[in-house]
């Protein structure tokens, strides 16, 4: 007996894909997850640009997480200039970075996963049933957005960063002015934890390898060393090294595996395996309410993963504009040099790194970019392997959403996903 | 923004009825323009009791059949398949908005237009053969008629709230086609060029961001692209630093822009 289960085309995730399932006679023919994106060739098109330009180039590739591409190009090109920004800078970046995973986080949690928990086809659907849920999950994502636009003057792909720090620092009181709506949302986002903690969760565990960074003090966000939950560990320059991407004629997207080894996860449910011990006070009181514990290899969790990184990030946000300085300068401004750097940063879904190598005028000579739903694909599809036996005693349409679900638990952008390799290709 | 007289597009047709079908379509883009319509935290439920979003992927799985009230098109075109949908969703859809600088302007992929696509593919994927491909990035209208164009790399909010309230209201809004550099002049913010010697394309590029840039001490990089009349020669005669850097100001977010490209093309076709 055969059958296919096809999404044609997969929603609530960003960017356009689909996925199919082929089963013969109970065994798992085919999965695959096809990213139909319309590529836009981004380490192409940044090679004879200035180096100042990468931040606000490669923010275009995701309107979902800006931040997180102008933050792995500012560490890449600073990387390569030799310059280490102030404490204040770091700072500022950090709770630039905190509004990214608030607003990021919650539009996934309560726009695109939620509605597959609750049973409902979108968040304009659940909110007739649940306003109280839906009115608060709005409001905690319009902090993030709020705190972006403070900093950044705007939330999508914000103005205001440079290479080096900032354009211009803003006003104390700009920040402070937000602070009762932090506090608010810190304890919206422990109420959060804890109702999405009673919620069912499909059984699947998986045999995953995790991938994320670690700080000797933070939780990842801005910087860190890479490190796998078996055991691979380097600097951020090394990750090409242990890490290999390669092409399948099903998708525009380069696919990621650790060299010798196959698929690897990364993103909140590696982030929170990797460096739980790095988690705030709150943070691990969100966890405790959600009753998620680790190691946690059950991917439908990793809605709760995001309800403990966003308590994590309205507790450092409220920390940091209690504590705000405005850097003087707003900028270290970094000089160029012929050489290659590269960056790496926590964006919500996961590692983001990039690549570059610059000429002493400042202009890009190559660029690479390893986005985080590259590196899941082969993940997402092994998850889709592994639920297709249970997926065949459901009718079409429960199959074919249980199935978006299953991709959905990784957040996939697409559009990031989309693009990308080296320049020096094996051709095979 | 400034608001002018809104404009019948609906040339005395009935207008939408009482919770009109309003599609969500994509194109090659960031996503960052339709998520502006998700960043609207406090319209959000009230917009999806008033409309019924028939098709919009990115927040919705439930999909209702055309034809469309209001289709909201973000993205550029850039692949065969992508020429020919957008044909098929112009003919069920009764009015068509072209959000953001990729669907008006081709995006930053246009800058594939000034050099050789095939290289471009090359450089990026080991197996160029699978990869589908046209060689210009080009925006909606270069296709199919637009009713309305919405500026911006992104749009602003305001403007695509005004842009559905008008359309439920049988009209479509009017914005002042001044440029960032009188939006700046009104936010009595210091001219970053005049006084500063920053290059800035604040008056020949489109109003609508309220002239973020330079309230940072930035100077505009235009990407809300050009504005309908403008003289750019001149204003590129007077911005200061390296020849280079000034050329690639222009061709970025709105590389198919014509107005920009003139002054920037050929600094896009170099890779130095």
């Amino acid at each position: 007996m055969r059958r296919r289960i096809e999404v044609d085309l997969l929603s609530r995730v960003e960017g356009t894909g689909a996925l199919t399932i082929a089963v013969r006679d109970g065994r798992v023919e085919a999965v695959r997850l096809r990213i139909m994106e319309p590529p836009r060739l981004f380490e192409a098109l940044l090679v004879g640009r200035g180096w100042e330009e990468a931040p606000d180039i490669t923010a275009r590739i995701c309107g979902l997480c800006p931040v997180a591409y102008q933050m792995s190009a500012c560490q890449a090109m600073e990387a390569l200039a030799g310059v280490v920004v102030t404490p204040q800078i770091a700072a500022l970046r950090r709770l630039l970075y905190c509004g990214e995973w608030i607003a990021s986080h919650c539009a996934h949690m309560f726009l695109l996963h939620l509605p597959d928990f609750l049973g409902f086809p979108d968040l304009m659907a659940m909110a007739r049933e649940h306003g109280e849920l839906v009115r608060r999950g709005l409001r905690m994502k319009r902090i993030g957005n709020a705190l972006m636009r403070a900093i950044g003057g705007r939330e999508i792909h914000p103005v205001n960063v440079r290479l080096g720090g900032f354009y211009r620092a803003p006003d104390e009181s700009a920040l402070r002015d937000l602070q009762p709506e932090l506090e608010w949302g810190l304890g919206a986002a422990l109420e959060t934890a804890a109702e999405l903690g009673r919620l069912e969760f499909p059984a699947l565990e998986r045999d995953y390898e995790f991938v994320a960074l670690r700080h000797h003090a933070e939780y990842p966000i801005v910087e860190g060393r890479i490190v796998s939950s078996r055991g691979l560990e380097c600097p951020v320059e090394a990750f090409d090294q242990h890490i290999e991407e390669h092409q399948v004629p099903h998708s525009t997207a380069l696919r990621a595996r650790i060299r010798g080894r196959g698929a690897y996860l990364c993103g909140p449910l590696a982030r929170i395996n990797l460096n739980f011990d790095r988690l705030g006070g709150a943070a691990r009181e969100a966890a405790a309410r959600a009753g998620l514990r680790v190691p946690c290899t059950n991917p439908f969790k990793a809605l709760l993963a995001r309800a403990v990184e966003v308590t994590q990030a309205f507790e450092e946000a409220l920390e940091l504009v209690r504590t705000y300085v405005p850097p003087r300068p707003a900028a270290v401004a970094p000089r160029p040099v012929d050489g290659v750097g590269a960056g790496a940063t926590e964006a919500p879904r996961g590692l983001l790194w990039h690549r570059y190598e610059v000429d002493a005028a400042g202009r890009i000579r190559r660029a690479r970019i390893v986005p985080p739903t590259a590196q899941n694909q082969a993940a997402m599809e092994e998850d889709l392997r592994e639920l297709a036996p249970e997926l065949l005693h459901l009718d079409e349409a429960a199959a074919r959403q249980r199935a978006e679900w299953a991709v959905r638990n990784h957040d996939p952008c697409i559009s990031c996903a989309t693009h990308f390799l080296d320049l020096r290709v094996e051709r095979r | 923004m400034n608001a002018l007289d809104p404009i019948d597009v609906f040339e005395n047709q009935r207008p939408f009825g009482s919770r009109p079908k309003v599609a969500v379509w994509k194109f090659a883009s960031c996503d960052g323009c339709q998520l502006t319509l998700l960043d609207c935290e406090r319209e959000l439920p009230a917009l999806g009791e008033a409309v019924t979003f028939a098709h919009f992927p990115e927040a919705s799985s439930a999909r209702v059949e055309g034809p469309y009230d209001l289709s909201i098109v973000e993205g550029s075109i850039t692949t065969a398949h992508d020429a020919a949908q957008i044909r098929r969703i112009r003919q069920s859809s009764r009015v068509l908005v072209a959000i953001g600088a990729c669907a008006t302007a081709g995006g930053i992929q246009a800058l594939r237009n000034f050099r050789n696509v095939r290289a471009f593919v090359e450089a990026v994927y080991a197996e160029p053969d699978y990869i589908d491909t046209l060689a210009a990035s080009t925006p909606i209208a270069d296709h199919v008629p637009v009713d309305l164009e919405l500026r911006g790399c992104p749009i602003a909010p305001d403007a695509l709230l005004r842009t559905l309230q008008s359309c439920l209201r049988g009209c479509l809004p009017r914005f002042a086609a001044d440029s960032v550099c009188m939006e700046c002049k009104r936010r009595g913010a210091v001219c970053v060029l005049v006084a500063r010697g920053e290059p800035c394309l604040g008056p020949v590029t489109h109003a609508g961001c309220g002239a973020l840039c330079p309230g940072v001490g930035r100077g505009c990089y235009g990407c809300y692209g050009p504005k309908a009349v403008v003289n750019a020669p001149a204003l590129r005669a007077h911005l200061p630093g390296e020849a280079r850097r000034i050329a690639r100001l222009w061709v970025n977010f709105n590389a198919a822009a014509e107005a920009f490209a003139r002054e920037g093309g050929d600094a896009a076709q170099d890779r130095g």
